[in-house]
């Protein structure tokens, strides 16, 4: 039987734009015993500020824990959690693939199916970058795997909430029950 | 105003209202000490880096005020690393201002560089490496605003050298105070919210067997008098933890003591049984809970903590309230008033007042030839020998456990200890900063042998300050609590614990470093020996009492065990109540 798949939290983290901010914030979740993912950390429309997108795998109440200790820390502003169902994530990747004269036509295919981009051009390989939802890149991952992956790079996820349409009144009744 | 970063530094804590500062100079804070000569800050030179860290500690915990600590770079900086953890698990405000090496050098590997910074990022509530002169003054004020707020806790400035010396350009600032603090990310939240007091008050007035569980924060909070006026309301009876001796007064009808592992039988067991325990400013600390799956298992909690972080960490609330103990205490009183009178108790009551009269704390003081001097004996005679609103400080171990045990707290700030982190040496240092703080009140040490041989070179310090402090040295020739725990659980196999009572000679040590130096062996010796101790106010005065070095504390409840299984004494052996 396959592994189930691992609960991922997304934390999105607002931080002072401080010298060794990240290092307090990452050195919370290592002392605290959590893997982080993924993490993405850049300055936000506001230079005073950085936003660090953490995706962790944690069953959900020791994350309450961890949320709190890192809301503990002066620098940091605030913390959201967001639902993957309820967030917008995209990832970028680059990766180099195998592409001898025989499977490039092939490859190409799948690059253009994807919407990615051939960014490098070798021999007999080739570059490709590739943005989207993380499942999306996933499953690109998996297909470029039988022609072989030299290398290949991801950042890790960014994520905003999903602009409310609907009532959140009504949604959150819903929750409760 | 020009000034340079050292003048900007001292002027900083003069602005701060700071009255002393504990430290010791070297190569990269040197050029701050040379403006405290025209500071009327007082300074006070310390033997060991540690020392100045448990001092400002002492200080905070006597007076409420921040202490501070002022040390050099490298090794000066990683010798005040244990008192910064000690102050992070006990919440004490300090602030220590370590120096660092010049800007320029800082990643070099440079003469006595440590990244202290990085060190102490998981023991300081905040640290901050300074970058520009002009930045010092908001730093400072930062400091002591982060220290003295919401949970207290340790705040350090790392300072590099270029900063502050006035030879260097980079030192050059503008004076300027900020008249406000902008730290986005931190807003303690002081007030409670109102619909979970009421829920509070409601569930206490449905209680049958409530116990006020009172923690350390009922004490930062300044909450004593608030605390005193719930109980005698409600009429619930309280038990005070380690951190808490003292809010609480154990003369009081309705205190009930020390809980925990080395706590009372009635304290343990109230909790044990109770209905509702009512948590303020308490953390559920594994010396207290025992084996927290089995703590106090048909009651419902009340949590009231000014730290999130704590609602929920070992036990989850059915009423958490985030707030300042004070603030939440004094609303919740308003909140049971109006609810009306409190069910009746009297079964419970009467309970309690049966389990206090049936397992009381005990020891023996035997007078006959040969018969051994008690430690509890000892700490009894200097409690009656002494002024009521003595200032206890004790290291950690068996002394730690009798002196909280056989002292009569009555006065909330008069109990100064090592609890979270348990640092032996705590005693000698921490008494002398809370001397200075409190230079009116009588100040005691009770010490270990073990603990004393740690930071006793602190007392050097208190003979050239003139800060007339007492230890009381009991001295049974142990590392005590790690004997009782090797007799008790290691079938006797005594592993690297004997000290020997006379290497050193304690009396003789005193006396070398200024103090008065004495030795009791005999139970008739002890008052005496008190009374001169006390009528001494001229130098630290050092008293080796040999101690029976086969006494145990108890009762005890064994590490990981339910509190249900209380060993009351020897006689019970391990197999508990």
């Amino acid at each position: 039987m396959a592994n189930p798949p691992p609960r991922h939290h997304i934390l999105s983290v607002l931080v002072e734009n401080k010298a060794g901010v990240l290092a307090r914030v990452s050195s919370l979740f290592a002392r605290r015993g959590f893997n982080i993912y993924s993490l993405a950390v850049a300055p936000t429309d506001d230079e005073r500020f950085s936003r660090i997108t953490i995706v962790v795998d944690v069953e959900s109440s020791p994350l309450e824990q961890v949320t709190k200790q890192l809301f503990k820390l002066i620098n940091v502003v605030k913390i959201s959690e967001l639902d993957p169902a309820h967030a917008v994530e995209r990832e970028m990747m680059i990766l180099t693939v195998k592409a001898e004269p025989g499977t490039r036509g092939q490859v190409i295919e799948l690059v253009d199916v994807f919407q990615g981009r051939i960014v490098d051009v070798g021999h007999d390989e080739l570059t490709i970058e590739l943005a989207g939802p993380p499942s999306k890149l996933d499953d690109f991952e998996d297909l470029m795997r039988a022609y072989g992956i030299g290398a290949l790079q991801r950042t890790g996820r960014v994520a905003l909430p999903k602009l409310e349409r609907t009532a959140t009144r009504l949604r959150s009744i819903g929750k409760v029950g | 105003m020009k000034l340079n970063g050292g003048q900007a530094l001292i002027k900083s804590l003069e602005m701060e209202g700071v009255e002393v500062v504990f430290g010791l100079p070297g190569g990269a804070i040197l050029p701050v000490y040379d403006p405290i000569i025209d500071s009327p800050i007082r300074h006070i030179l310390v033997r060991h880096e540690q020392g100045a860290g448990h001092m400002a500690e002492g200080y905070a915990h006597a007076t409420g005020r921040p202490g501070v600590a002022m040390v050099t770079s490298g090794p000066g900086a990683t010798n005040i690393v244990t008192p910064l953890a000690d102050a992070m698990m006990d919440s004490i405000p300090i602030v220590v201002i370590t120096g660092q090496v010049p800007s320029a050098a800082i990643g070099t590997d440079a003469f006595q560089e440590c990244d202290i910074v990085g060190v102490t990022r998981s023991i300081t509530k905040h640290n901050e490496l300074v970058t520009s002169a002009q930045d010092i003054p908001r730093i400072i004020q930062e400091a002591f605003h982060i220290a003295t707020t919401g949970r207290p806790g340790p705040v350090l400035v790392d300072i590099p050298k270029d900063l502050v010396d006035p030879n260097n350009p980079n030192s050059a600032m503008e004076w300027e105070w900020p008249d406000s603090i902008d730290l986005p990310g931190y807003k303690p939240t002081t007030k409670g919210h109102p619909r979970m007091i009421r829920e509070a008050a409601n569930l206490i007035a449905e209680s049958r067997r409530p116990v006020i569980y009172a923690g350390g924060g009922i004490l930062k909070a300044r909450a004593a008098q608030a605390l005193r006026e719930l109980a005698e309301l409600t009429g619930i009876s309280v038990v005070t933890t380690l951190m808490a001796r003292g809010a609480f007064p154990d003369s009081h009808p309705l205190c009930l003591g020390m809980p925990g592992m080395h706590g009372n039988y009635t304290a343990i067991t109230s909790m044990q049984q109770s209905d509702l325990l009512i948590a303020l400013g308490s953390r559920f600390d594994d010396r207290v809970t025992g084996k927290v799956g089995a703590f106090a298992p048909g009651a419902k909690i009340i949590h009231v903590d000014v730290d999130p972080a704590e609602l929920g960490k070992v036990r989850r609330p059915d009423v958490p309230i985030v707030g300042d103990c004070k603030a939440v205490i004094d609303e919740l009183i308003k909140a049971v008033r109006e609810l009306g009178p409190q069910p009746d108790r009297a079964e419970w009551d009467t309970q309690l007042k049966q389990w206090q009269a049936q397992f009381p704390l005990h020891y023996e003081q035997g007078w006959g030839e040969g018969d051994a001097l008690k430690p509890q004996f000892c700490i009894e005679q200097l409690r009656d020998g002494s002024p009521e609103d003595t200032i206890v400080v004790s290291g950690v171990g068996q002394h730690q456990m009798w002196s909280s045990q056989f002292w009569r707290f009555n006065h909330p700030y008069t109990w100064i200890n090592s609890g979270g982190l348990g640092t032996m040496g705590f005693a000698v240092p921490a008494a002398i900063g809370a001397k200075v703080g409190m230079p009116g009140r009588t100040v005691w040490a009770i010490d270990g042998d073990g603990c004393f041989q740690m930071t006793a070179q602190e007392l050097v310090t208190a003979s050239a300050e003139r800060i007339p402090v007492k230890v009381a040295i009991l001295n049974n020739a142990y590392l005590g609590m790690v004997r009782q725990w090797q007799e008790l659980f290691y079938e006797e196999r005594y592993s690297e614990v004997y000290l020997s009572p006379d290497l050193p000679d304690y009396k003789m040590w005193a006396e070398a470093m200024g103090c008065v130096g004495m030795r009791v062996e005999h139970p008739d010796e002890v008052a005496p020996a008190i009374e001169k101790a006390n009528s001494i106010d001229d130098r630290p005065v050092v008293i080796d009492f040999r101690v029976d070095w086969t006494e145990k504390v108890y009762p005890m409840v064994a590490a990981g065990t339910s509190n249900d299984a209380v060993i009351l004494g020897p006689e019970m052996g391990e197999g508990g109540h």
